[in-house]
């Protein structure tokens, strides 16, 4: 939950609530990247790394950054429990609709 | 040197060892009289175990494991709170999986799950607001826990809901800050703090500027860091040498992710829907003055305490003690190594945690029992 996890900014699915597609080690999810936004274009965000915390963007990364800090939490196990966490969260909600 | 090996850049690292060698003897620091320096955030804590950076740096450098890490410092009245709204028929309650094996004074939310709550583990609370869309007829509570990295997410969560004027969420606010238990950590004449080194991704959020008076008032140094151990064994020799030159500064380590002012859109998203509480209660330190965060009147219907009249001022009392025999308070404010408590490794353990600390990777407790200090429990005795 503290430490976050890189993923890439793969599609924007709503400019107006700033929610986007984040590929996260192969798991895409919705990210919230209001906190990247700045005042261009969403859809500059395309393929841009960011460091993902429970589900929003907080903080652009180069894509070198992104892979040395993946490689931490893999150590840490962090990114692993992480990765779970959305696929069970993502699971939850297929169930519950 | 046991697990320089796996550092991406192991030479690198040996020389930053070296380097931190030569200004701890420089200090004049020794096994006898270390120099202490506190890691703040549970992150840190995890990897130095994790890298063995206890044990790879000299004798006379002590890691003092800090109060950052949200699950632990969770009070028990909370998790009861949190318990009692988790099981009104009507509501479904999501939380971060992190916060379901902490003990409150009957039961975890993993038991009262067990026991019939609808109890959801979300990864974030965009989850929770699409359950609540979903379910018009049920009330979706989000449990809003931790420090700075996560304050935003829940704030944004909340001006959507507001947004979309959702009548269904609310959120139970646990959200905490960092600099209020420094603080009171700095002012306890039975501390021994020689430096800090900073969270990283809390100052993504708040900038460096929030740990100033640490410098400034108490003198002491502080770099925020990244969390590669490289990150961490560079953040310790700026601290060293700015001891070894006398000066106290803020530092930042880490500015390839952390700009010096913080995230602008997080902290006006912040500052719109939370204030201070007047005080909040840490597990282990106690009540701490404008340390927690309360939604605003203007966001009083997503505020599950006042929709739901539990939390402060509505219970009765607030207090509660730790259990028997644990140690969690002494271990948090470092007088007090996990292994000597006498509850370490038999009456807590990660599978049945006691203290708090021992429930998430980032506590102390957990950090020391999955990196060897059961072995080393077993070797003193
Ligand atoms: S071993 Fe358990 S009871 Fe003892 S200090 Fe650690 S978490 Fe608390």
């Amino acid at each position: 939950m503290c430490l976050g996890i890189p993923g890439q900014i793969v599609e924007i699915s709503s400019a107006e609530k700033k929610l986007a597609i984040a590929d996260v080690s192969g798991v895409r999810r919705e990210v919230n990247v209001a906190c990247i936004a700045g005042d261009g274009p969403v859809d500059d965000l395309i393929g841009a790394w960011a460091l993902i915390h429970v589900g929003f963007a907080m903080s652009r990364i180069n894509e070198e950054e992104a892979a040395k800090t993946m490689e931490v939490l893999k150590m840490l196990g962090e990114a692993q429990e992480e990765i779970e966490a959305m696929r069970e969260s993502q699971k939850m909600m297929e169930q519950a609709s | 040197m046991k697990y320089a090996e796996e550092f991406r850049d192991p030479k690198a690292a040996k020389g930053l060892l070296a380097q931190i060698a030569t200004v701890i003897d420089e200090i004049g620091a020794t096994k006898e009289k270390p120099v202490h320096i506190m890691e703040i955030c549970g992150g840190h804590t995890h990897a130095i175990f994790r890298y063995g950076l206890d044990k790879l740096t000299p004798e006379g450098l002590e890691f003092i494991h800090g109060p950052g890490c949200p699950v632990c410092v969770l009070p028990m009245s909370r998790v009861d709170e949190c318990v009692e709204l988790a099981e009104r028929p009507e509501v479904i309650f999501t939380t971060f999986g992190d916060a379901m094996r902490v003990p409150g004074t009957q039961k975890s939310l993993l038991q009262a799950k067990a026991d019939g709550a609808d109890i959801r583990m979300v990864y974030s609370p965009l989850d929770a607001l699409e359950l609540a869309r979903r379910n018009p007829d049920r009330e979706v509570v989000f449990f809003g826990l931790g420090f700075e990295t996560t304050t935003p997410s829940t704030a944004l969560s909340i001006q959507q809901a507001a947004a979309e004027d959702l009548t269904n969420f609310s959120v139970f606010c646990n959200h905490i800050t960092v600099p209020p238990p420094i603080k009171v950590l700095l002012d306890d004449p039975h501390m021994i703090l020689d430096g800090f080194v900073g969270p990283g991704h809390v100052s993504m959020v708040i900038g460096v500027e929030p740990y100033r008076f640490i410098a400034r008032d108490y003198g002491k140094p502080i770099v925020v860091a990244g969390f590669e151990p490289i990150d961490l064994l560079q953040s310790v020799l700026m601290v060293l040498e700015q001891i070894r030159d006398g000066r106290a500064e803020v530092e930042n380590q880490y500015s390839r992710v952390v700009p010096d002012e913080g995230n602008p859109v997080s902290i006006a998203a912040c500052e719109d829907v939370y204030e201070a509480r007047p005080t909040f209660e840490w597990r282990g330190l106690g009540e701490i003055d404008s340390s927690g965060l309360r939604i605003r009147g203007k966001y009083a219907r997503y505020d599950a305490e006042e929709k739901f009249g539990v939390g402060y001022g509505k219970g009765l009392t607030r207090f509660i003690p730790e259990p028997e025999g644990c140690a969690c308070g002494d271990v948090m404010t470092g007088r007090l190594k996990p292994r000597q408590c006498p509850q370490f490794g038999t009456g807590c353990t990660p599978e049945m945690p006691l203290g708090a600390l021992m429930v998430s990777s980032e506590g102390a407790c957990a950090a020391y029992y999955q990196y060897g200090g059961v072995e080393e429990l077993e070797a003193a005795e």
